[in-house]
């Protein structure tokens, strides 16, 4: 556990005691259930404990606490698959407040902070993580291209945009057409289409990579959630499943598992805080601290989520059970924003091997 | 090319070529729905009927089974000219399920005169489903621990308890079931029991897979009503029975139609290729995906050489090979391998839930990605297997 402050102490109990009392894993159920992507509860309640606003600068309302603090949020969301869209909205928020338009900071960040405006990233244009393979283009101020699986798109009021040379806010109206995407996580997911829609630059390529970077760091506080949660419970079933007489727990192939688990999520712990860390730092190798973190939680919870069906045995192959529910969104969460594979890529490339 | 010096089964291939010609529709060639074991049935053609009709009419869905009960009456080597000769023609074979795989072979072997004239026709025809009552709750890996009950009463059995992951259990006519008709002893005290799944006091409820597929149910009984002659073997010899049935259905979950399907499948190779694109020199492009699919394809060519393998030193009669009993765990390993590398090279696009921005095949990679992690569940867990591995092939001791 990174070293934290009072502030964030009390942030991530705030965030555990609401994740637990309000918004149970059986609450995005009932979400799912009912065909709702968003949860807006989720987000009214971040407006309202501030959560919104932890990376919004103070004189636009946040309280600028930074990506170690949103992480322990995202953790915490994570745990109980809270479908709230603060993951993508957080990362939007900083493209526009260290953007180079002033107009924008103030239009749209108080709306940001009290949990008003759902923001999106609209960065990809094909089924995988590809920054370099972007067609989007602006001319004279209006912005073209499709975007694809854009995480929010739903719900989003604004877009934060990458086109050829940078990154760009439009936001929803004129121009901006989405198509919902049913994906097996049941989250909000949509394809948009920008034709000629107006659009406010926020800043260049550079911009865009560390815009990735933050989201593709907070995706992975998020991912550290779910295996945490994924992993207790399979814990607890194992010591409370009784068969041949005793209970799972008892049996050491089972226990030298939990313990290879376990394992594997103290160093995606480690890699996550590190990744959050750099960023609040503003550190020249963010970029590599960002993926290891993705490149392990990516692992680590494609490990603990298939172990959680597994030793659940039949009873978590049920929809009724919830372990499948994080194995769908494990897996979208691994495919969004490079998968392994691809950080492992850009590790070896940025350290020359 | 030279015709084969002398093909012994000649003559026999001959019929088998001209009886094919004669019965299966050609509209039917390569239609074989191979997830309607999943599924559920669909509806049938006329083709469909008429197919089913004349191979059930031949015996021949059933090739090796006693032509006295409506099998084919054919030795294994004609069987397997039979195979080759309908591959060669497209055919496929319509008569399946339980009852062919797991009950009709055990039922042979343990079934009274009467019951066999009774029930093996039937199945050998196509026009009795069987589904299978064994797990329960609280008893899945621990089989023996069943509670389900048959009260003796005199010229029958009250059967009262619930049944688990009972496939097709919501089509099914008929259910073989492992009761307990002993409180007092563990393994002795359970019984093999054929009740009627539309008898009074029998329930059935579907159960809604992660996949989003129902092909499982649980099953209640309530006071159900089951006549004395649908013991199969002796009070008490039930888990002696099971098991066997467990054999062939390991056998046919490892060797048999699931494996032929996944080894002949479109390889993910090729579908890594597809959507992940090649360089300059025809590799993947992807290089950290292309080790792994390179990894999971040695797989499947090792799997290949022991299935043969294993079927020759069968055949050579030493008997079963040791190489049998990592049959299900292979290729569990090997189904959900390939299922994750295909979503992988799939990238969001083989994380649809529905809806037209998705292909057929990539919605059906999916579920099927989904639908796979029960393999190294069911029939056995992986678990299990390992269990059998160490204790009956390497001698080691039980859990203490």
């Amino acid at each position: 556990m990174a070293v934290l402050n009072d502030e964030q102490v009390m942030l991530r109990d705030m965030a555990r005691e609401w994740v637990d009392n309000e918004a149970p894993v059986a609450a995005f159920r009932r979400l799912r259930d009912t065909g709702e992507a968003v949860d807006r509860a989720a987000w009214d309640a971040a407006g309202q404990m501030g959560w919104a606003g932890i990376v919004v600068p103070e004189e636009h309302g946040g309280s600028a606490f930074g990506y170690l603090s949103l992480g322990l949020v995202a953790e915490q969301l994570g745990r109980n698959l809270v479908a709230s869209p603060l993951a993508a909205t957080a990362p939007a928020a900083t493209a526009i407040a260290v953007g180079i338009d002033e107009p924008a900071r103030a239009e749209w960040l108080p709306r940001i902070a009290v949990g008003e405006a759902v923001a999106a990233l609209a960065i990809d244009e094909g089924a995988h993580h590809d920054p370099a393979a972007i067609a989007t283009e602006v001319v004279d101020g209006r912005l073209t291209g499709t975007k694809c699986f854009v995480a929010e798109g739903d719900a989003a009021a604004l877009f934060v945009v990458a086109a050829r040379d940078g990154l760009y806010l439009v936001a929803d109206g004129e121009g901006v057409t989405r198509t919902p995407r049913a994906m097996a996580d049941a989250r909000s997911h949509a394809d948009v289409r920008f034709e000629k829609a107006p659009a406010t630059r926020l800043g260049g390529l550079e911009l865009t990579a560390a815009t990735v970077d933050r989201a593709a760091a907070i995706a992975s506080a998020e991912m550290l959630g779910m295996a945490e949660a994924a992993f207790a419970r399979t814990n607890d079933y194992l010591k409370t499943r009784v068969q041949f007489g005793q209970p799972l727990a008892s049996f050491q192939a089972l226990q030298h598992r939990m313990a290879r688990m376990f394992t594997e999520l103290e160093l995606m712990r480690s890699a996550v805080e590190a990744a959050l860390e750099a960023i609040d730092a503003g550190r020249s190798d963010t970029d590599q601290a960002v993926s290891l973190a993705k490149a392990l939680g990516s692992d680590t919870l494609k490990l603990v989520s298939r172990e959680m069906i597994q030793l659940h045995g039949g009873i978590g192959m049920t929809d009724e059970h919830d372990a499948g529910l994080y194995l769908k969104r494990a897996a979208v969460l691994e495919a969004m924003w490079g998968n392994a594979a691809w950080h492992r890529d850009r590790f070896g490339r940025l350290n020359g091997y | 090319m030279a015709e084969p010096a002398a093909d012994p089964h000649a003559a026999f291939r001959a019929d088998a070529r001209a009886w094919l010609s004669e019965h299966f529709p050609p509209a039917l060639r390569g239609k074989d729905n191979a997830l309607s074991a999943i599924e559920g049935p669909t509806d049938e053609s006329e083709d469909e009927r008429r197919w089913r009709g004349a191979i059930g009419d031949k015996g021949w869905g059933v090739p090796t089974w006693p032509a006295a009960y409506g099998g084919g009456g054919l030795s294994r080597a004609e069987a397997r000219v039979l195979g080759e000769e309908m591959a060669r023609a497209g055919a496929w074979n319509p008569i399946g399920g339980m009852g062919v795989m797991m009950f009709g072979p055990t039922l042979l072997e343990y079934g009274s005169e009467a019951q066999k004239r009774e029930h093996i026709p039937a199945i050998a025809r196509g026009e009795v489903r069987w589904c299978q009552g064994y797990s329960e709750p609280g008893a899945g890996s621990d089989l023996a621990s069943l509670q389900c009950f048959a009260e003796d009463r005199g010229d029958h059995y009250l059967v009262n308890g619930q049944k688990t992951w009972t496939s097709g259990g919501q089509w099914a006519d008929k259910c073989f079931a492992l009761v307990r008709t002993d409180r007092t002893r563990k393994h002795e005290g359970i019984s093999f029991l054929l009740i009627d799944m539309d008898a009074a006091g029998v329930e059935v409820k579907p159960i809604r897979l992660i996949s989003g597929q129902s092909p499982f149910c649980e099953t209640f009984f309530t006071d159900v009503t089951v006549p004395k002659a649908n013991l199969v073997g002796r009070e008490g010899e039930g888990w002696t029975i099971g098991k066997r049935l467990l054999q062939h259905e390991r056998s046919s979950l490892s060797g048999g139609g699931s494996t032929g399907r996944l080894l002949g499948g479109k390889p993910v190779s090729a579908i890594a290729k597809h959507y992940r694109g090649t360089d300059a020199d025809g590799r993947l492009g992807d290089g950290d995906l292309r080790a792994r699919v390179i990894r999971h394809e040695m797989d499947v060519r090792a799997f290949a050489l022991t299935l043969r393998r294993a079927a020759l030193e069968a055949k050579t009669n030493q008997g079963p090979s040791a190489a049998t009993s990592i049959m299900k765990n292979v290729g569990a390993r090997i189904t959900q391998d390939r299922a994750e590398l295909a979503i992988e090279a799939m990238g969001m696009q083989g994380l649809g839930w529905e809806g037209e921005g998705f292909s057929a095949e990539e919605l059906t990679q999916t579920r099927s990605w989904l639908w796979g992690k029960a393999v190294s569940i069911y029939g056995g867990s992986t678990e299990i297997q390992n269990n059998v591995v160490a204790k009956r092939i390497l001698g080691m001791l039980d859990h203490q």
